[in-house]
C-alpha cells in the first residue's frame, strides 16, 4: 500500500526524523492560511499523487511552458497563485502514463536552503533476507539511472536484525554519503530512526530522495516515499486509515475486496487463472500468440463459487475486453467448483464475448462435464497452448 | 533416489486441526501412505485427530513441536498456520531443531520472515517456503498441497517459485513419459528459506535425477544467481540438461503480480535479464509455459 508524501513525512516525524513544517490542502481557499502558518519567506508547493517524477511532470491543462508539479514560491500570494494552477489539474509524469493523475491534494512546505542532495532508502534485501540501506551521493535523480551509469556511487548495506544499526554501519553510510559535521554527527541517529520506523511499521520501501544537507550544515528529509507490506496491514489499523482510494484503479479496489489479486493492463483478452505464476505465464502465452492481456487475475488456491463469480464480473466490466480465457490447474482448487462459478457468473452477467476455458487437475472430468452440459457457448481447450491459440483466434478473427 | 523427502520421512503438522491442514493431511496420507505422524496445537495437546482415509490411523496431537518431535522421531514439519502466527510457528520448529520445515502459508509479513531468517541462519534446520506448494517425491512422500495424481516416478528434477507452474512442469513431464525424481516449490515470497541454488545443488548430486526443469518469475535476482551457479558447476564438469521458464515477460514494472516477490522494481528483476542469464549458462529457456515437457524431450534427444 502506498501513501502520499505528506503522510509519509508525518509518520517519519513521529519517529523523530527531521522534516520541514508543512500543511496539506485540498482547496485553493485553504492556501493562504496554510502558507501563513509557515515561517517563509521561501515555500514549496508540492502535488500529492502516488507517482514519482512530479517535479519534471507537466500539467495537461496548462501550456507547455507552465511549471511542473513541484514549485517554489517566494510569497504567500505566490503560493496561492500556484495552488490555483495546480489543484484539480492533471499531472503527467513519467510514472503516471499519458493519462496522468488529477492533483486533489497539495502540500505547502517550508522552503530550505540546499547545500547538497543525497539519496537514502531502506528496503528488504532479498539475497540476505535483511533490511538494507541504499545510500548514494547522487540525490535528486533516479536511483535506477545512478545504478546504470555510476554503480560505484551506490552503497547497499544490509543490517543484522538481531543488533540493529551499529555504529560501524552508521559510519559506513555517513562515509558513502561524504558527510561532514554537523550532518555527520546527526546521521547515526537518523539512520536508527529510519530503521526503527521501517521495521515497526512494516514498510516495504522507505525512500528519501533527496535527503539534503542544508546550508547551515544540518540534515533534512526533503522528500519521502513510503510503501507498506500489504500482508502486515492487519497490525497497523492507523496506517490503513491513510489509504487514498482515489489513487487506485476502481477494478483493483473491487478485486481486493474479494481477496483477488488483480492488476489492470491495457490489452483486450481478460484472464482468470489460479496461481500467480500461472497467471503471469498465461499473460505471456497470450502475447506469444500475438495478442495482449487485459489484466492479471489470480483467483487464489481456495477460491469459492462466489469468488469466481466476482472475478468474472470484474473482467467483463472492463470495456476493453474482447475475449476471456479461464485457465485453471486445480491442485487445491477443484475444477468442478470453478465450472459452477463460471456458469453462475455467465447466467448472472451474460456473455457477450468469446470465452475459452481450460481445466486441468483435481476433478477435471466433472468440471468439463458441468460446462458441457450447461449449454453455454464456451470454447473448451485441451491444454494451455490450445487455450491461448483459441482465444487469440476468437478475438482476432 | 530423490531429494529432501522419501518414504522414510516422518512428518508432523503445525495447524493440523484447521480446514486446510485437515484436507491436505488426508491427501498426504492417501498418497502412498506418506508418514504423517502427529499434529501440533498449543491447546489441543493430548487429543487425537481422526481422518477419513482408509487404513490410516488417527494421529496424536501434541501441545508443542518439541514434544511431537521427541515422541514420534519426526524429521520434518509442515506448517498450515494462518499468516498472523505462521512466523512464530516456523520459529518454534527451528527451536525444536526439526531438520526440515515446510511452510505452505501465504501472506506472512516480510518483517516476520526477516526475523525467522536471522534465526534460521544460526540453526541446522532447512526451511522450504513460505508461500510454497511444498515438495513431492513420487510414490514415496507428499508434503504440502501438490496434486499427487499428476506425478509419475521418473528422472526429472523440478524446482519452481510458482505452485501452479510446478504442476504444469510435472504434468507435462509425466505426459512425455519422463516422470520426476522430486518436485520442489520454493515459494513466491521475497524472503524465504530455500533458494534455487540449494535445490539445484541437490539435483546435481542426486544420481536418479537426469535432467532439471527450473521455473522462475520476475522479481529479485535468484534466477541470475542460479544460472551463475550452474555455469560455475559446468566448468567443474558437473552438468545435467536443464530447461527453464520465466513467468512475467508481459508484467508491467512496479506492480506486484500476486506473489509478494513478483515485482520488477528499480529496473531490476525483469524477465529478459533472467532469460539472458539462464541461456548464457546453457539452460534452454522455453518461451511457452505449455512447452516445458516438449522442450526437455528435444534437449534430451541432443
Amino acid at each position: 500500500m502506498n501513501i502520499h508524501e505528506y503522510q509519509a513525512k508525518a509518520v517519519l516525524k513521529e519517529y523523530g526524523a527531521p522534516v520541514a513544517a508543512g500543511v496539506m490542502i485540498t482547496s485553493v481557499d485553504e492556501a493562504e492560511a496554510a502558507a501563513k502558518k509557515l515561517p517563509g519567506p521561501l515555500y514549496v508547493v508540492k502535488s500529492q499523487i502516488h507517482a514519482g517524477g512530479r517535479g519534471k511532470g507537466r500539467f495537461k491543462e496548462l501550456g507547455e511552458d507552465a511549471k511542473g508539479g513541484v514549485r517554489l514560491a517566494k510569497s504567500v500570494e505566490d503560493v496561492v497563485a500556484n495552488a490555483k494552477e495546480m489543484l484539480g489539474h492533471t499531472l503527467v509524469t513519467k510514472q503516471t502514463g499519458p493519462a496522468g493523475k488529477v492533483v486533489n491534494r497539495l502540500y505547502i512546505e517550508d522552503g530550505a536552503d540546499i547545500a547538497r542532495e543525497l539519496y537514502l532508502s531502506l528496503l528488504v534485501d532479498r539475497s540476505t533476507g535483511r533490511v538494507a540501506f541504499v545510500a548514494s551521493t547522487e540525490g535528486g535523480m533516479d536511483i535506477e539511472t545512478v545504478a546504470e551509469e555510476t554503480p560505484d556511487k551506490i552503497l547497499t548495506l544490509p543490517i543484522d536484525p538481531l543488533s540493529g544499526v551499529s555504529d560501524a554501519d552508521a559510519a559506513k553510510l555517513a562515509e558513502a554519503l561524504e558527510l561532514e559535521a554537523p550532518a555527520k554527527d546527526e546521521f547515526g541517529q537518523l539512520a536508527r530512526i529510519l530503521y526503527k520506523a521501517f521495521s515497526d511499521e512494516d514498510m516495504s520501501l522507505l525512500e528519501i530522495n533527496p535527503l539534503i544537507v542544508m546550508k547551515d550544515g544540518h540534515l533534512r528529509v526533503l522528500d519521502a516515499k513510503v510503501s507498506f507490506d500489504g500482508n502486515a496491514l492487519f497490525r497497523h489499523p492507523e496506517i490503513v486509515e491513510l489509504r487514498d482510494k482515489t489513487e487506485e484503479d476502481a477494478k483493483e479496489i473491487e478485486a481486493s475486496e474479494h481477496d483477488l489479486a488483480y492488476v489492470a493492463l491495457t490489452g483486450d483478452i481478460g484472464c482468470m487463472v489460479n496461481g500467480a505464476g500461472l497467471a503471469m505465464a498465461t499473460m505471456d502465452i497470450i502475447k506469444l500468440y500475438g495478442a495482449e492481456p487485459a489484466n492479471f487475475l489470480d483467483v487464489g488456491g481456495g477460491a469459492s463459487k462466489e469468488k469466481v463469480t466476482a472475478a468474472f464480473k470484474i473482467i467483463t466490466a472492463d470495456p476493453n475486453v474482447k475475449g476471456i480465457l479461464i485457465n485453471i490447474f486445480g491442485g487445491i482448487m477443484r475444477c468442478d467448483v470453478i465450472a459452477e462459478g463460471v456458469i453462475a457468473a455467465v447466467k448472472e452477467v451474460g456473455l457477450t464475448v468469446p470465452l475459452v476455458v481450460r481445466l486441468e487437475g483435481t476433478n477435471v472430468a466433472l468440471g468439463k462435464k458441468i460446462i458441457e452440459e450447461s449449454g453455454l457457448n464456451v470454447i473448451a481447450a485441451d491444454d494451455l497452448d490450445d487455450a491461448a491459440k483459441k482465444i487469440v483466434q476468437a478475438v482476432k478473427g | 533416489m530423490s531429494i529432501l523427502v522419501d518414504k522414510n520421512t516422518k512428518v508432523i503438522v503445525q495447524g493440523l486441526t484447521g480446514k486446510t491442514g485437515t484436507f491436505h493431511t488426508e491427501q498426504a496420507l492417501a498418497y502412498y501412505g506418506t508418514k504423517m505422524v502427529a499434529g501440533v496445537h498449543p491447546k489441543k495437546g493430548g487429543q487425537t485427530w481422526e481422518n477419513g482415509v482408509e487404513g490410516a490411523a488417527e494421529l496424536p496431537i501434541f501441545a508443542s513441536v518439541a514434544e511431537a518431535k521427541e515422541k514420534t522421531g519426526a524429521t520434518a514439519s509442515v506448517i498450515y498456520v494462518p499468516p498472523v502466527g505462521a512466523g512464530a510457528a516456523i520459529e518454534e520448529a527451528i527451536d525444536a531443531e526439526v531438520p526440515f520445515i515446510v511452510c505452505i502459508t501465504e501472506g506472512i509479513p516480510v518483517m516476520d520472515m526477516v526475523r525467522v531468517k536471522a534465526k534460521l541462519d544460526k540453526s541446522k534446520s532447512r526451511l522450504l517456503g513460505p508461500n510454497c506448494p511444498g515438495v513431492l517425491t513420487p510414490e514415496e512422500c507428499k508434503i504440502g498441497i501438490m496434486p499427487g495424481s499428476i506425478f509419475k516416478k521418473g528422472s526429472v528434477g523440478v524446482v519452481s517459485r510458482s505452485g501452479t507452474l510446478t504442476y504444469e512442469a510435472v504434468f507435462q513431464t509425466t505426459n512425455a513419459g519422463l516422470g520426476q525424481t522430486t518436485a520442489v516449490g520454493i515459494g513466491g515470497d521475497p524472503v524465504k528459506g530455500t533458494e534455487f541454488i540449494d535445490i539445484l545443488e541437490m539435483f546435481l548430486a542426486d544420481d536418479a535425477t537426469e535432467s532439471i526443469i527450473m521455473i522462475g518469475e520476475i522479481g529479485g535476482s535468484a534466477e541470475e544467481d542460479a544460472a551463475q551457479f550452474l555455469a560455475d558447476e559446468k566448468k567443474k564438469g558437473r552438468w545435467k540438461p536443464t530447461v527453464g521458464f520465466i513467468a512475467g515477460r508481459t508484467a508491467p514494472p512496479g506492480r506486484t503480480m500476486g506473489h509478494a516477490g513478483a515485482v520488477i522494481s528499480g529496473g531490476k528483476g525483469g524477465a529478459e535479464d533472467k532469460i539472458a542469464a539462464m541461456e548464457k549458462a546453457g539452460i534452454v529457456v522455453s518461451p511457452s509455459p505449455a512447452k516445458l515437457g516438449d522442450t526437455l524431450v528435444e534437449v534430451l534427444k541432443g
